[in-house]
């Protein structure tokens, strides 16, 4: 294993990190709600009275930061073509409605809650996402 | 209030995704590839999190209702199935492929990154699925 030392940012990550802590505390102690994305925006395809507004604000915020935040520079690097892109939404889509999170249900606020389910899950997802990494970027 | 509250937390979410890096798929793909260059600050990003988290939900917990009013709704379930970690493979699969998971993919989406919307879109679809093989059974 070699770290990528031109790529590793601890000091921005671990701030940024940190605000999310914040954001899911905020979700959870103002509005009683687990900050997991892929379980908020799957609320809003089975809409039911009363729980829709408070999903589509959380989005709603998600959309925007972008432009809070125009001053950062990101220059995403994205070498996924269309079609994959569309292949692994399609499969993140289905996995985290059945497997009932995604990296911020199960992996922040699973295991801030110290949830064993989403210990499993963090683990696994983790495990396929490095497995999947091997085999498209080394061994195909 | 709540819808207040909702949207800050989301700006905030965002915020921390863009400063931790984690919009740049490039960069989940480099924590993921252990082969090659790998790139720790994912681990950063979640302990951050957790960190703070860990705190907040005690405290929630402790409270047991929200404080804006209304019940505390976290996942009561502690059994492991295998839709828990099918649904995980499944996901990490996806995760792997293009470097997105929900969130970030949103953001990427708000900033009107063209891949981010294919990615969007095709999840969405991929939830919708769910739905309605869930309305078969």
């Amino acid at each position: 294993m070699t770290v990528d030392w031109s790529h590793f940012t601890p000091w921005s990550s671990l701030a940024g990190g940190m605000l999310i802590g914040l954001a899911a505390a905020m979700l959870v102690l103002l509005n009683g709600r687990v900050a997991g994305i892929s379980g908020i925006v799957g609320g809003l395809l089975v809409p039911r009275g009363g729980d829709i507004g408070w999903r589509l604000a959380f989005v709603g915020g998600l959309l925007v930061a972008p432009a809070a935040m125009s001053f950062y520079d990101v220059n995403p690097r994205i070498d996924a073509g269309f079609g994959t892109l569309a292949a692994a939404g399609l499969l993140v889509g289905i996995g985290t409605s059945y497997g009932s999170g995604c990296t911020s249900g199960h992996g922040v606020c699973g295991l801030s809650r110290l949830s064993p389910r989403s210990l499993v899950a963090t683990l696994t997802f983790m495990g396929a996402g490095m497995a999947t990494v091997l085999v498209t970027r080394h061994l195909l | 209030m709540n819808l207040v509250a909702a949207f800050a937390a989301g700006l905030v979410f965002g915020i921390g995704l863009i400063l931790s890096g984690m919009t740049d798929p490039g960069k989940v793909i480099g924590f993921l590839d252990l082969a090659g260059y790998w790139d720790p600050s994912l681990a950063f990003v979640m302990g951050g999190a957790i960190l703070v988290g860990f705190f907040a939900f005690r405290l929630a917990g402790a409270r047991g209702k929200a404080f804006l009013g209304g019940a505390l709704h976290l996942p009561q379930r502690r059994d492991l199935d295998a839709r828990l970690v099918a649904g995980s493979v499944v996901f990490g699969i996806g995760w792997g492929l293009a470097g997105f998971c929900p969130g970030p993919a949103l953001v990427a989406f708000g900033s009107g990154v063209d891949q981010a919307a294919v990615f969007v879109a095709a999840m969405l679809g991929g939830m919708v699925l769910f739905h309605a093989a869930e309305r078969l059974r």
